[in-house]
């Protein structure tokens, strides 16, 4: 299948691995993948703090460079966040409806229809649980907020990760409960969102994991930034760089 | 605004207030309120305890119900079925109330109806009134209103009664003194409890409990008047509902002689099989429990049986204002469950205070500033829309299917925009925003702001950025590294790695 890449500007400018592995990922099943090199942002972050004018110009142009990208022969669109899939799906049709552009929003849907978080494209779509990676560490796996109540992506992670060799995968207390990220939250709300960030610290913490992964860059951003802070010596790992391991 | 939904016209003497008065604005916003709250650990210890209680017992009645999820859609459909024709169900609720010898007064903002309750009862001649747990009396005041006219409004509700001993605001829509533990509780009673035994008193629930059931019997038999709330109101009946779980409620609705409810226009529901809806889906997420111990009913008056006298008080106070707003209106359809509350992980660690409104967590956080209205600027109410992850963990559990993570999203915008049209200026973030998402819109520039990131990679060192960062950005670095940027963005590793190909 030939599937378009959308990276993320978070994953493009500050963690690039997460998308080299998710690359490596499918490219190890088979599968081809392009990058749409005129991607830049799904608008998430000025949607949710309040900019919808200016969020739906960032909707426009993803609209337009994946709608390419789709009549260019790609079956998929596969994000390795949660959430950039979750504003793809679930606010890119609404901010156009919401501005009065009707046109936009239907060409949001199709694109939307066809935009994947990975565990999905690899367990709904690819039809695959194990994607042949080995990683001999003992990780515990966060379902950020997004992945879990605006896409459901249910238990397809640890389906994946269970298939991993080597794993020592140990279950996170409270797994359901939010990191305390929430975009611009962790700055308007500092202090709350740093109290919510404690309690997740010491859930994973509790677990004597080594690794804390998930599906979306930016949570682990923050979690590992705590973890960091407090030199726990715990490291955050994308879900996708755990599937493209072969250690 | 000029749309005037709620209230039927011709009931009131002009337009409904606008914006809605009452104990809805606290005195700082959000983020500072929080900041105290959040270094109160007694209150963090109640609150991580009571709300995790509740969450288990409500997820596992929900759990045994095989049609919730329909239930809710039923819900959610009938509330918006009831507010697309409010006026016409309020003026039958009106004429069933009135032919059962009920009275029905129309207010449009809190000082209105204060002043309906405090004539009512200064015509009974009565300078004390018994009340049942309502959260729209708590939104007008109308206690404090009463008190300023020289009578005494008894809070019966346990939990309530003990927040009006300690002088205290509620924290919690269910269980306003969420906040307080069983040893702050006794100390309360033993303090400010008239005729308490302090000697004999422990703080064992049940003796606390005993405590205030032999305070509130005398006043229930001395009793002459009643103050109540509603949690719904069938209009082709014209009959009251309010649920409750320790009868207290119950003495207060039969004993006295008048009889006095408040209720926000959004508590009518067109029919009993509505009604019958909503009365499987509070309780399960409100308490937990399968069904409330004690659900009321009353139609007007009945010769010898109860109050003989009953006035019903039609409250808007900035609901036709919130109804008005196409987006914003199912806030409206909520029934006060406070699930949303419970499993909030803001709420959860900052308690309801930091809301300031007496409608916290994410209910509070989209009710209240569209009840108020949003200014656009630091009107505290103007910080709720942001106290939230944007988790979703409320709408998975609000049994009217509220998607309140989108409405925070709105009312987010409805802020930036009410500032944009009063100001010249932007914002610092505004024009940050307007910035990036000029940026952001073209992949060149893009390209071109991820490779200066990189090399901002050696302002970085262990974490922590070498230039402090200015607010709100050292909100992040207060208590998280920073990571560091990579060698190389990802499109220039594709380029460089793959460009020939793709």
């Amino acid at each position: 299948m030939r599937i378009a890449l959308f990276v993320t500007c978070l994953g493009d400018v500050l963690f690039p691995d997460v998308g080299k592995a998710t690359v490596a990922v499918l490219e190890g099943l088979g599968h081809e993948v392009v990058f749409p090199a005129e991607q830049t942002c799904c608008g998430q972050m000025h949607t949710n703090t309040g900019y919808q004018h200016d969020a739906v110009g960032l909707v426009r142009h993803h609209v337009e460079v994946f709608e390419q990208a789709l009549a260019d022969g790609c079956e998929a669109v596969v994000a390795p966040s949660g959430s950039c899939a979750g504003s793809v799906r679930h606010q890119h049709a609404m901010l156009a409806r919401r501005a009065g552009n009707e046109a936009l929003a239907t060409r949001a849907e199709v694109v939307a229809a066809r935009t994947y978080e990975l565990s999905e494209l690899l367990v709904d779509v690819l039809g695959v649980t194990d994607v042949g990676a080995s990683y001999p560490h003992r990780v515990t796996y966060h379902p950020t907020c997004h992945s879990l109540r605006m896409l459901r992506v249910g238990d397809r992670p640890l389906q994946l990760l269970r298939h991993v060799r080597g794993i020592d995968l140990v279950e996170l207390p409270a797994a359901d409960s939010c990191c305390g990220f929430g975009g611009t939250f962790s700055v308007k709300n500092a202090d709350t969102s740093t109290a919510m960030l404690a309690d997740k610290m010491t859930a994973v913490l509790g677990t004597g994991a080594e690794v804390v992964t998930a599906g979306d860059a930016s949570c682990l951003m923050h979690i590992g930034g705590g973890l960091s802070r407090l030199r726990t010596g715990v490291r955050p790992v994308h879900l996708a760089e755990i599937l493209a391991s072969r250690s | 605004m000029s749309t005037f939904l709620g209230m039927p016209r011709g009931r009131v003497p002009g337009p409904p207030a606008d914006p809605a008065v009452g104990q809805l604005t606290g005195d700082r916003p959000f983020p500072a309120a929080a900041r105290s709250a959040l270094g109160n650990s007694r209150l963090r210890a109640n609150l991580a305890h009571a709300t995790s209680t509740i969450r288990a017992k409500r997820a596992a009645v929900v759990e045994e119900v095989p049609d919730w999820e329909a239930l809710r859609e039923a819900g959610s459909a009938i509330k918006a079925a009831t507010m697309a024709r409010l006026p016409e169900l309020l003026e039958q609720l009106e004429a069933n109330v009135v032919a059962r010898g009920g009275q029905v007064h129309w207010a449009r903002d809190a000082a209105e109806a204060n002043a309906v309750v405090t004539d009512l009862v200064r015509t009974t001649g009565a300078d004390e009134v018994v009340k049942v747990k309502s959260m729209a009396t708590a939104e007008i005041g109308l206690n404090e209103a009463l008190e300023a006219a020289g009578i005494t409004a008894l809070e019966t509700d346990l939990a309530e009664l003990i927040v009006q001993l300690a002088g205290d605001k509620p924290s919690h829509i269910l269980v306003p003194a969420i906040h307080r533990g069983r040893a702050e509780i006794r100390e309360i009673f033993a303090q400010r409890m008239p005729g308490v035994d302090t000697g004999a008193l422990t703080d064992e629930p049940a003796v606390l409990a005993a405590a205030a059931r032999a305070h509130l019997r005398e006043a229930f038999l001395r009793a002459r008047v009643a103050v109540s709330g509603a949690n719904f109101a069938v209009a082709d009946t014209g009959t009251l509902t309010v649920v409750e779980s320790e009868g207290n409620g119950r003495m207060c609705l039969t004993l006295p002689q008048t009889l006095i409810t408040v209720m926000g226009v959004e508590k009518v529901v067109p029919t009993w099989s509505d009604l019958e809806v909503f009365l499987q889906l509070l309780p399960r997420s409100s308490t937990g429990e399968r069904m409330n111990p004690y659900t009321s009913t009353w139609t007007g008056v009945t010769p010898g049986d109860g109050p003989s006298e009953f006035h019903l008080v039609l409250l808007d106070n900035g609901r036709s204002r919130a109804l008005a707003d196409e987006a914003g209106r199912s806030a409206l359809h909520c029934i006060r469950c406070s699930a949303c509350l419970n499993v909030c992980p803001v709420y959860e660690r900052t308690g309801g205070h930091a809301y300031g409104s007496v409608y916290p967590g994410p209910i509070g956080a989209v009710l209240t500033p569209q009840l108020t209205g949003l200014t656009g600027g630091d009107d505290p109410n103007d910080s709720l829309p942001y106290a939230s992850s944007l988790c979703g963990a409320c709408y998975d559990v609000c049994p009217v299917k509220i998607n309140i993570p989108e409405l925070l999203v709105q009312l987010r915008a409805e802020h930036t925009e009410a500032h944009a049209e009063k100001h010249r200026l932007p914002t610092p973030e505004a024009a940050a925003m307007r910035a990036a998402a000029w940026v952001m819109r073209d992949a060149d520039r893009f390209a071109a702001a991820g490779r200066a990131a990189t090399v901002a990679r050696r302002g970085i060192r262990k974490g922590k950025p070498v230039l402090p960062l200015p607010p709100p950005l050292n909100g992040w670095t207060a208590s998280r590294d920073v990571p560091a940027p990579p060698a190389e963005t990802f499109r220039d590793w594709w380029s460089r790695t793959r460009g020939a190909r793709s």
